[in-house]
């Protein structure tokens, strides 16, 4: 009987033995999230452990062979039963419901966190770290906008400060994931998420992308240091020193894609890359989104918007030739009037807006203290592709 | 362009894949088998029979049994999938690659998902649907036969393709649903993408004409007497599942159609520089995506009401309440796609709304639950292999479902998403409810398909093989999920991961014992048929309309038209001593055998093959072909026949004689 | 089979063999087909909603819609509704000759539609607002080009029935593929006032 006990308990004592990362995580949101989840399973096993239960006795008990049981062959209706076989699950999901709209916002990742852990209230002028981060084809980068640095598939962060990442990707989707410190959101290009977490337990914690975006998916991993501010700075600091620049040309060719990347570090970053980046001008030639989708709001550029766009040069992951069709093209950023004058000479067609009033895009949420206007004017296409 | 680019389009040598081993040893098994059925088809002289008793056979009983062939078939090949995903994931450890490189091993999980929903799942059901439905309203076929036919081939059409790409180029690689920008063409330039499309619109075409013509089956052409309350429930469920079919099927078209534009003539609909959106594709694929889940469970449940209501000796507990249910789930499928996305970034209302609506659904099937719960109290229940099944899947069920709840509540989704959590849920509820249920429908309906009952003993070998092989291998997955280990990962850093994925090996590998037991049952069955002869054409005290007629069912199903006054029509009929009528036979009017179906689907599936490799001549070709013979076909008036009355009095008379014996 | 009397007598079966008017069930099946092309259309209006605002700082409807052009092809198609109504009018009337007539005068009809059309992409994608340029681009040229494309069908149709009609002449199963492609000819016209409305009319004013 006491080895059957132990025989027992050894699928228990191995799950113990294994990570549960997210049944024992290590930030206070994933912690929250963990909650929800344990207090949705006891909730649904109120009805589901009886259901078990029943199945198996009324599966023995009515065995054909068993003479003694009752048999009664018209027993196919009965109101009062029906009505509880409808109303126990629905108390159920009403309970469950209602955790489900409060957990829901309460834990929205969008929403600033407002305790550091139980019982840890945040101070009023708390500002949260802010991380800038990028997936990549196929590997993660941190913009820290505060320290202007910024590292290839790692990630660090203070003990107990919160943490607000904006995310977007390049080409194409993933979702960014620390278990142990919050639950995950998909970083999807040329659209900026957000999420909010913080990590209370010093420590190293594993991140990774948790959608499948590719052949490098599998090396798509970081590690998330969680260090006391003074190792931090240290750290900073290192980056710092051992970093090189982060320029819009060095972006250009992190941006192809490429397996299991070391950590990198950059010391510095070019000023307006994030903006550039999740708008899709990192290149000076092109339009970016937000400028395209404010001119997209004033109806677009009539007729002359044919002319604006510019055969795709470098490799883009997503772009490519199609068998029928011209070859992939982008939006030229707009050139001023002289510029227009120098490329379309006499016969120019210069297209005033419709609305003077300042394009602002209202989609896409804009990026912080980014250094670049929403709407950029920059130089001349490369060349009029359809004339 | 030169003239073998013209004549070939990108097919080069190149794409025949004989530098890997694994595919080459793969071709050599298929040919060898190939050529070994081929020598029996010819030694046994059974081409003839094969193509007009089978191929162009438009009976729908007929195209019931080479669905559900098809769907095992399918089924291996998804299967030796599963294990090949099962050992690198086993292996992969420790800074080890495993055997398999990204590029075969991601083909493998898209290959793997695709086929057992569209053709494993998919032909199960719809088998399933089209072999018992007409015999349980008491029609003598479907709507429109020949559409039966063509939609059959059809989906074969859409397994060939997918086949294909075995030997042939390559599959795609970007996960079953292929979302964009991943699956568009500058991430994924090759042909593997382009065979995912064809193959799926090839079939789904099949898939959206038989959901017309099961539907049109049963509002049309029930018995006398059968109104839409006294329907069998399996007839309900299929009602529901052919609504789903019409209403979700032409929205995968739709949105299959947009990325196959972005492929191949470089429009902007899912592109993220022109104006285009990404997000819309997850969206409107999951607006297929759930309701095709219904698709798949609703028939299924219908099986395990008809199973629970024979074996309990008892009429089934709650019918009306059954039936509504099942109209419930059906209009709620379509509320809750956004539950496969709440990481996407959407609000927290609109999160919580889907959250809600998804766990309003566990309610009519908890109902359920409940009702086959009460079908079995006070019944005396016979142990067979499909109540073996039954109570299997009630118990594996609930703990699927509850998972599935705890994944619509948006704060746990966020941390379990996409993680091995998901798939072991998925898995719990597509194993538990639909495989169970296939091989609970198969075991309860192939003595009225084939004149004899399936061994008992192989049965429940088969029996015990998936259901323990099934909590071997998705234990260790759920616990994976609550590791923190994502889906789709080909190799492993953390080495205290591996155990799990060596039981969930092991688990798989009980699995094949099942699927195995199963074939073995099948050919000691067939060697035993003489014993597990069923004669009376009522094996199990059955109480629908189905089990009233002969085993195997003649062509023309019922010699007269059945008249049901209740529920369980035959079980009325035998409570009230019905004597079968033995004069009086009438002729009866049936349709006639056409090679169209088959004609049409071989063309529609060249057409697809020229379409993956850019060969335009072929793809234009055929399509002209495809046109021309459907008009073609339309001139052909010579499409029915009447079995004589003596004909039908023949049949009748031998099983009059074979009935005699049995008393 | 509803219109069968159940035997009084309590029989479980109808000792007569009933009637089964050939393709009893033909209308009801091309109908819910309809409904599921219906979907179709529903999915490609949804994504002109979500994308018909995505110029990608290109041409929008103002500069690029005719409305009187697109006027004149409504009318087209709407008068090819009309003279099929007279064609299953003569139809009722058993007049073969007729109905050749007025289905001759349908495919006019839709030929000059198509024919427009074919004009009207033609004429954008020769000002370089091809289904390539931006997204609004290339739902419009799908949701329109479907459109299209159904009614080449429809007119292909058209003329097997011709050829038919003068084959069989009006027999029950000729009547009934009259009545389906006129159900299917209608079903594009009730999808073409959504067309105009939604794509052309809404965003023009």
């Amino acid at each position: 009987m006491k080895s059957f006990r132990i025989a027992a308990l050894a699928p228990l004592a191995l799950i113990a033995a294994c990570k549960p990362v997210v049944l024992a995580p290590a930030g206070d949101i994933a912690i929250q999230q963990r909650d929800v989840l344990v207090i949705s399973t006891l909730l649904m096993l109120l009805i589901i452990v009886p259901v078990i239960v029943l199945i198996c006795l009324f599966a023995w008990k009515y065995r054909a062979s068993n003479r003694d049981a009752e048999y009664d062959p018209e027993f196919h209706h009965s109101t009062r039963l029906e009505l509880v076989i409808w109303a126990a699950p629905l108390l159920i999901i009403i309970a469950l419901g209602a955790l489900t709209w409060v957990g829901t916002h309460l834990l929205d990742p969008y929403r600033p966190l407002d305790r550091i852990a139980e019982g840890k209230p945040i101070e009023e002028d708390y500002t949260p770290l802010r991380v800038e981060v990028v997936a990549m084809d196929w590997k993660w980068m941190f913009i820290y906008p505060e320290y202007n640095i910024a590292t290839i598939n790692e990630f660090a962060t203070p003990v107990d400060r919160p943490v607000e990442f904006s995310i977007t990707a390049t080409s194409v989707m993933n979702a960014f994931y620390i278990p142990a410190m919050a639950g995950m959101i998909y970083a999807m290009p040329a659209m900026e998420t957000k999420l909010n977490g913080v990590l209370n337990h010093q420590g190293s914690y594993d991140g990774f992308s948790s959608h499948y975006s590719g052949h490098g998916f599998s090396h798509m991993r970081f590690q998330a240091h969680a260090m006391q501010t003074a190792d931090f700075e240290g750290w900073v600091q290192k980056v710092r020193e051992e970093g090189t620049d982060l320029t819009r040309e060095t972006y250009a060719e992190l941006e192809q894609p490429s397996e299991n990347e070391p950590v990198t570090y950059f010391g510095t970053v070019a000023p307006g890359l994030w903006h550039a980046l999740v708008n899709r001008c990192v290149e000076a030639n092109r339009m970016c989104v937000d400028g395209m989708m404010a001119v997209d709001e004033l109806g677009g550029f009539g007729n002359a918007g044919t002319m604006n766009v510019t055969e795709l040069t470098t490799k883009v992951f997503t772009r490519g030739k199609t068998p029928f069709g011209a070859a992939p093209v982008v939006v030229d950023a707009f050139c001023t009037v002289l510029d227009s004058e120098r490329v379309y000479g006499e016969e120019q067609l210069i297209v005033t807006a419709k609305d003077t009033s300042p394009l602002r895009s209202h989609a896409l949420d804009r990026p912080g203290t980014s250094l670049t206007p929403a709407y950029t004017l920059l130089t001349a296409p490369s060349r009029a592709q359809a004339l | 362009m030169s003239l073998t680019e013209f004549i070939f389009g990108r097919l080069t040598l190149e794409a025949i894949p004989y530098h890997e081993p694994i595919l080459v040893a793969t071709f050599a098994g298929v040919v060898v088998i190939g050529l070994a059925l081929m020598a029996v088809m010819f030694r046994y002289r059974l081409w003839g029979p094969l193509w007009h008793n089978w191929i162009v056979s438009i009976d729908h009983k007929k195209i019931g049994i080479m669905y559900m062939i098809l769907g095992l078939i399918m089924l291996m090949r998804g299967f030796a999938d599963a294990i090949m995903m099962r050992i690198q994931q086993a292996i992969a450890f420790n800074g080890s690659e495993g055997y398999l490189n990204s590029h075969h091993y991601d083909q493998i999980f898209t290959a793997h998902g695709v086929i057992m929903i569209f053709f494993v799942a998919m032909p199960f059901v719809t088998g399933l649907m089209n072999f018992v439905m007409p015999l349980q309203i008491g029609a003598r076929d479907v709507a429109f036969p020949f559409l039966n036919n063509f939609s059959f081939w059809m989906t074969v059409g859409g397994a060939v393709l997918t086949m294909l790409s075995l030997f042939i180029g390559e599959y795609a690689q970007t996960g079953w649903l292929a979302f964009p920008p991943l699956s568009g063409i500058g991430a994924s330039p090759s042909t593997g993408v382009d065979y995912y499309i064809w193959g799926l619109q090839v079939a789904g075409v099949g898939t959206t004409l038989s959901g017309i013509n099961l539907l049109v089956t049963i509002i049309k052409m029930r018995a006398p007497g059968m109104t839409m309350m006294k329907m069998p429930i399996f007839c309900w469920t299929a009602l529901c599942t052919n609504i789903l079919i019409i209403a979700s099927f032409p929205v995968l078209t739709a949105v299959l159609v947009l990325l196959t534009l972005d492929r191949y003539i470089g429009t902007n609909f899912f592109t993220a520089d022109l104006g285009g959106n990404p997000m819309m594709y997850v969206n409107l694929i999951w607006i297929w995506g759930h309701p095709e889940v219904y698709i798949l469970i609703l028939p299924l449940f219908g099986v395990f009401s008809e199973v629970t209501s024979t074996f309990s000796g008892k009429r089934l507990f709650g019918y009306t309440s059954m039936v509504y249910a099942t109209i419930v789930i059906t209009i709620l499928s379509y509320l809750v796609w956004l539950h496969h996305f709440f990481t996407m970034g959407s609000g927290a209302s609109v999160n919580s709304f889907f959250g809600i609506t998804t766990m309003i659904i566990s309610i009519p099937t908890g109902a359920k639950i409940f009702n086959w719960l009460f079908t079995m109290y006070k019944g005396r229940i016979r142990f067979e292999v499909p109540m073996y099944w039954v109570v299997a899947f009630m118990i594996t069920f609930v703990i699927g479902g509850m998972t599935g709840v705890l994944l619509a509540v948006p704060p746990a989704d966020f941390v379990l998403h996409n993680s091995l959590f998901l798939v072991a849920h998925f898995h719990n509820v597509i194993i538990g409810g639909v495989v169970f249920g296939v091989f609970a429908g198969i075991n309860y309906w192939f003595p009225k398909a084939f004149g004899f009952r399936l061994n008992k003993f192989w049965g429940l070998v088969s029996f015990w093989g998936w259901v323990i092989g099934f909590w071997l291998a998705f234990t260790p997955v759920y616990v994976l999920g609550l590791m923190g280990v994502t889906r789709r990962l080909r190799v492993f850093d953390d080495p205290s991961l591996q155990i799990w994925f060596v039981i969930a090996g092991i688990g798989v590998a009980t699995i094949a014992v099942g699927i195995f037991a199963f074939i073995i049952q099948i050919a000691v069955s067939i060697m035993q048929r003489d014993k597990l002869r069923d004669v009376t054409g009522d094996p199990w005290g059955g109480r629908t309309l189905e089990w009233a007629t002969s085993s195997p069912p003649p062509s023309y199903n019922f010699a007269f038209t059945p008249v049901a006054y209740d529920v369980d029509a035959w079980h009325d009929m035998k409570q009230r001593n019905y004597q079968r009528p033995l004069n009086g036979y009438q002729p009866i009017h049936m349709p006639k055998s056409t090679e169209a179906g088959i004609i049409l689907a071989a063309l529609s599936t060249v057409c697809g093959f020229a379409l993956v490799w850019y060969i335009w001549w072929l793809a234009a070709l055929s399509f002209v072909a495809m046109a021309g013979y459907a008009i073609y076909h339309t001139f052909n008036r010579d499409r029915d026949y009447y079995i004589t009355a003596e004909q039908v009095a023949e049949t009748e008379a031998a099983r009059t004689k074979l009935l005699a014996t049995q008393v | 089979m509803s219109h069968v009397t159940l035997p009084k007598d309590g029989a479980f079966h109808l000792p007569e063999e009933p009637h089964h008017p050939e393709g009893a069930s033909t209308m009801l099946g091309f109908y819910i087909y309809l409904m599921s092309d219906c979907l179709i259309f529903a999915v490609l209006f949804a994504t002109y909603a979500v994308l018909g605002g995505s110029y990608a700082a290109g041409p929008g409807p103002k500069e690029l819609f005719e409305l009187d052009l697109i006027a004149v092809n409504t009318a087209m198609l709407l008068f090819s509704s009309i003279t099929y109504g007279f064609a299953m009018l003569a139809m009722q009337r058993h007049n073969s000759k007729q109905v050749i007539g007025w289905l001759l005068v349908t495919a006019v009809f839709g030929a000059a539609f198509l024919c427009i059309e074919l004009y009207e992409f033609h004429h954008l994608i020769h000002i370089g607002a091809g289904p390539q340029r931006s997204a609004f681009l290339s739902a419009f040229f799908l949701l329109v080009g479907t459109h299209g494309l159904h009614v080449t069908f429809g007119m292909i149709w058209l003329f097997t029935l011709v050829f038919q009609v003068r084959k069989f002449g009006l027999t029950s199963a000729m009547q009934r593929r009259l009545g389906c492609l006129s159900l299917f000819w209608h079903f594009l016209d009730v999808i073409w006032i959504g067309v105009f409305t939604f794509v052309y009319l809404v965003r023009m004013v």
